[in-house]
């Protein structure tokens, strides 16, 4: 199994995300510079956190012609696991990877802190791990992470089961008090049909270590490694 | 090209006396060029030269057992052990942040960050201590003042989202800090930004051209016709024209500095680099003189070479532009090729420009003939240095007249400092700041002092930022100690042993005798304190000049406290914990009004006398402190400053990240007035929670240290309820203060985002 974390020059959560793959799950893992136009080694690619390009423009805008995202794509139509945690989530919808965009925040401001989300689908390979309803403690920090996309986009998300997260109160309730930046229906993590490319806004990778205020984000990154497991085994 | 004459004309708007031109003219034994004049009238500058600090900044401890390098780097060093070593210091922005906000701010970040990465550290940590002037309008008021209330308030949301939009993307948490607000920060606000990073102790790099013929190489941006006499701006005071000098702010690329971080890293890892030096104030000329002048070097620059953003630009806009995020580097001859590549991987200009000489000189070269030379000393070491008049005030120090509210008003005089701006919640600043990433961050902003783990250690890093203009102005040099006091004891409180610091001197004009007297207290006071902890400083920064129309600030002295926690586990926040533990107090509560938060909230007077500190009797505290930390008997530890006893009090009561807010039952006694009970600002107090199996063990160390130590409650329930010699005069529901205490600084600055935009004001 191994894991590889895709830097892009304004990656900046690329070391706290290897840090955990490695440190607190102990996986092998290896960072993948933004100019590799292959990735075949790997079990599962984690886009992580940052301002890809400086994101001057529009977030991930420009990320998606990087000629690392095209091998990212190829490695997701062949079924490899790929992770987007915030500025990965808004590169991945820019990508067309998962529907919708990702907008400025309602208030216009960034926002750093610890939400609830809750965990609407068990039955993806980053959340196998977790109980369904399962409320995760974990902190956001955007500038841009109002989820929207068109009604119909939304009735399909529904309908097919892949609206993962949701930012709820502390019993799971999705309320519009709990939602920090605007998304519609409070989503803060899809999945692609497929279910192996997700994208959420908040950083699992924050929260995996007790000593950090919270290590419910952990579930996420073990879910990836059982999966992995599971899929060595049976083959 | 011809290059105007030099006239009194010219000389007067480059900031130099006439005496001074006279000194650069005896030292170049020739009348300088435009250029020379340029070069020379920032290196003077009291910004870079620290003309007017100097002879006073040399009464500062700066050597102790963990300094691995004090004052007169980029940044100071001290030993963490194990091979680890943090670079820390502070800056001001105050200038460029009070013309141009955003990004004032935002560059001022990127300079500190610079400075710390220049000695090979990673920065892993920002604070900020922040002042302005008030924001809260009155209906009565005139229009101007009404208007002048809209700008602080555009200020300070323009000064946040500077600091963040820089650090954010940059990737370096802020993780606390300080904001504070005052009528003399109106017109003068002030932005002081500090950076800690890590650093193998073989991986340090200074700012020194050694070897001589050694490339000297230009890394990171172009540079533009952006911030030409930005040193020079902020050595003088401003008057109703200081709009007109928004083109001497400089404009911040944080994406282009992670690059310039990624790839200095990278290159000093491959070992090719003799010494680097970031471009902050007075950018070529001063990274060039200063890197030559600790090395007894000359530099020789081919000014062509410099990559550039616009065209036509002379020698003299290149040497003075403070473009931001650019490197010099004095590569080892020969390898030039392997530091270009690394930039080049980063995708940034790696050029070399010019070498190393023995000749001590600056030379600038510029189509093939010389446009610029000086000896480097005259730039450095032959620079003024004054011993300016001091005067001291004429009016003895008394002590003011305090109210002594009846027990009826004590309620609504402690919700009055609660939501006070100073006192209230500051999470509407820090949630605009990624305070996580990194993941370091033990203790979330708003306890006493923040703190960061240290990746495969045991041990921890707390920090904090302090600083109290109240007492400062009262008394500069007994508000210095406080400070340091202050600092100090933050620091035990949450675990850590407090090690060195780093300091923001923050004045107004130093031509006025009563400022240099300010400053000159301020150091003597701060020496003291200094050396009764064990904390010397390791660097900093003066900022003079700090007043708009002849109304400066007062004296602002800022300490940035750096402390090591030995084992993570002893991290100790202020919030109180568990219902039904003890509550009690450390130290003891005098009378102390005089220059208080009580005093300016409800009379909005300034005076009297500061608390007198004891300063072994505050090492005591913080001795005894930290023992009952490391030895796991507590709970939860805050310092007593700002409001006293009742508001350290509810901040240790009110909620925090996964943990419900916990109420208390707190019953004084004394024979000091309920006023003081309540709000004094005696120093050496910490208010502690511990179960009460532990208390008969506190008293022993506290006896052992001579700490007075008094039971004075205990927590449980949602109430906090405060009794003073047997009558009730505070209880109310710790929700409800807590909501109005969060309350305060959204229900201003949001509604003033509306305001603002609906009116189009502008600053």
């Amino acid at each position: 199994m191994k894991f590889g974390v895709v830097v892009f020059p304004g990656s900046n959560c690329d070391h706290d995300t290897y840090h955990v793959i490695s440190k607190v799950i102990g996986q092998p893992v290896d960072f993948i510079w933004h100019r590799e136009s292959q990735v075949g080694e790997y079990d599962a690619l984690i886009l992580p956190g940052g301002f890809a390009y400086g994101d001057y423009l529009r977030t991930g805008a420009i990320a998606r012609f990087s000629p690392v995202m095209s091998a990212v794509k190829s490695f997701a139509d062949r079924g490899g696991l790929v992770l987007g945690i915030c500025n990965g989530f808004q590169v991945l919808c820019e990508m067309g990877m998962l529907p919708g965009a990702l907008l400025p925040n309602r208030d216009l401001r960034f926002i750093c802190e610890h939400i609830n989300v809750k965990v609407e689908e068990t039955d993806t390979p980053f959340t196998s791990r977790c109980q369904n309803g399962q409320i995760l403690s974990v902190p956001i920090a955007h500038g841009g992470g109002n989820y929207y996309c068109d009604s119909s986009t939304l009735a399909e998300l529904r309908k097919e089961n892949r609206i993962i997260f949701r930012y709820s109160d502390g019993e799971g309730v999705a309320r519009p008090d709990s939602n920090p930046n605007g998304s519609i229906d409070n989503i803060a993590g899809i999945c692609n049909r497929e279910r192996n490319v997700l994208g959420m806004m908040p950083h699992p990778e924050r929260a995996s270590e007790e000593l950090l205020s919270s290590a419910d984000g952990r579930i996420i990154f073990c879910s990836m490694a059982s999966t992995l497991a599971e899929l060595a085994k049976a083959s | 090209m011809t290059e105007p004459l030099i006239n009194q004309d010219t000389i007067k708007r480059h900031g130099l006396t006439p005496d001074e031109y006279n000194r650069i003219v005896e030292l170049l034994g020739r009348e300088p060029n435009l250029t020379e004049l340029g070069i020379f009238s920032v290196m003077w500058s009291e910004h870079c030269s620290y003309k007017s600090s100097r002879v006073h900044l040399r009464r500062l401890p700066t050597t102790g057992e963990l300094v691995l390098q004090g004052p007169g780097e980029n940044a100071g060093i001290i030993d963490l052990g194990g091979g680890l070593a943090a670079a820390f210091k502070i800056e001001s922005h105050n200038h460029p942040s009070f013309i141009e906000p955003y990004q004032g701010a935002a560059t001022g970040v990127g300079g500190i960050l610079r400075d710390v990465f220049t000695m090979g550290a990673r920065p892993v940590a920002a604070l900020n201590s922040l002042h302005f002037g008030p924001l809260a309008i009155d209906p009565d008021m005139a229009d101007s003042q009404k208007a002048e209330i809209s700008r602080n308030r555009s200020i300070v949301s323009g000064v946040v989202r500077g600091i963040g939009d820089y650090g954010n993307s940059f990737g370096v948490p802020t993780i606390g800090g300080e904001v504070r607000f005052d009528q003399c920060y109106s017109r003068n606000p002030l932005v002081n930004a500090f950076t800690l990073g890590l650093v193998r102790k073989e991986q340090i790099f200074y700012g020194k051209a050694a070897g001589i013929g050694n490339p000297v190489i230009y890394v990171g941006a172009k540079t533009g016709r952006d911030g030409i006499h930005g040193a020079t701006m902020a050595s003088e005071e401003f008057g109703q024209e200081s709009g007109s000098k928004r083109p001497t702010v400089q404009v911040g690329d944080p994406f282009l500095e992670k690059l310039l971080l990624e790839a200095c890293l990278e290159a000093m890892k491959a070992g090719a680099i003799v010494g680097i030096q970031d471009m902050g104030a007075a950018g070529l000329t001063s990274s060039s003189a200063e890197m030559g002048g600790r090395a007894g070097t000359g530099i020789e620059i081919d000014i062509d070479l410099v990559p550039q953003r616009e065209t036509g630009m002379t020698p003299y806009e290149i040497m003075l532009s403070e473009s931001q995020e650019r490197m010099l580097i004095v590569a080892a001859a020969g390898r030039e090729r392997q530091v270009t590549d690394v930039f080049k991987k980063w995708e940034l200009d790696a050029v070399v420009i010019g070498h190393v000489t023995a000749d001590r000189c600056l030379r600038v070269k510029s189509r093939g003939s010389v446009a610029a030379e000086i000896p480097i000393t005259a730039l450095t070491d032959m620079a003024p240095v004054y011993t300016r008049p001091i005067a001291s005030p004429s009016s003895p120090r008394r002590p003011a007249p305090v109210s002594r509210p009846p027990d009826e008003d004590l309620d609504s005089v402690f919700m009055k400092l609660v939501t006070s701006p100073n006192i209230a919640s500051k999470e509407w600043v820090y949630k605009q700041y990624d305070h996580m990433v990194r993941t370091n961050t033990v203790v979330l902003p708003g306890s006493d002092a923040a703190v960061i783990r240290i990746k495969e250690t045991r041990r921890a890093l707390a920090m904090t930022l302090d600083s109290n203009a109240r007492y400062c102005q009262v008394d500069p040099r007994a508000g210095a100690r406080l400070v340091v006091a202050e600092a100090a004891r933050n620091l035990a409180c949450s675990g850590a042993r407090p090690v060195a610091l780093t300091n923001c001197l923050n004045f107004a004009s130093p031509e006025r005798p009563e400022v240099m007297w300010q400053f000159s207290e301020t150091i003597d006071g701060m020496a003291e304190a200094c050396r009764a902890f064990a904390t010397p400083v390791t660097g900093g920064n003066v900022s003079f000049y700090n007043e708009t129309d002849g109304s400066g600030i007062s004296p602002t002295p800022v300490i940035g406290m750096v402390g090591i926690v030995e084992d993570i586990h002893h991290v100790t926040t202020q919030w109180f914990k568990n219902d039904g533990s003890v509550i009690i107090l450390l130290g003891e509560t005098g009378d102390d009004l005089g220059a208080s938060q009580y005093l300016e909230e409800t009379s909005g007077r300034i005076e009297g006398t500061v608390p007198a500190l004891d300063l072994e009797r505050e090492a005591a505290v913080i001795g005894a402190c930290l023992k009952m930390i490391q030895e796991e008997l507590v709970e939860s530890a805050h310092d007593c400053s700002d409001g006293g006893l009742a508001i350290a009090l509810a901040e240790s009561a009110f909620s925090s990240y996964r943990r419900q807010a916990v109420g208390f039952n707190v019953d004084l006694q004394g024979n000091l007035s309920p006023v003081a009970l309540l709000f004094a600002e005696t120093p050496s107090r910490i208010v502690i929670a511990a179960s009460e199996q532990k208390l008969e063990r506190l008293r022993q160390i506290a006896a052992e240290r001579h700490v007075p130590l008094s039971v004075i409650g205990r927590t449980g329930g949602n109430r906090m309820e405060i009794i003073v010699n047997g009558k009730t005069v505070i209880d109310r529901s710790v929700a409800e203060v807590e909501q109005a205490w969060r309350g305060v600084l959204p229900s201003i600055l949001e509604i003033s985002a509306i305001v603002a935009s609906e009116e189009g004001l502008t600053v």
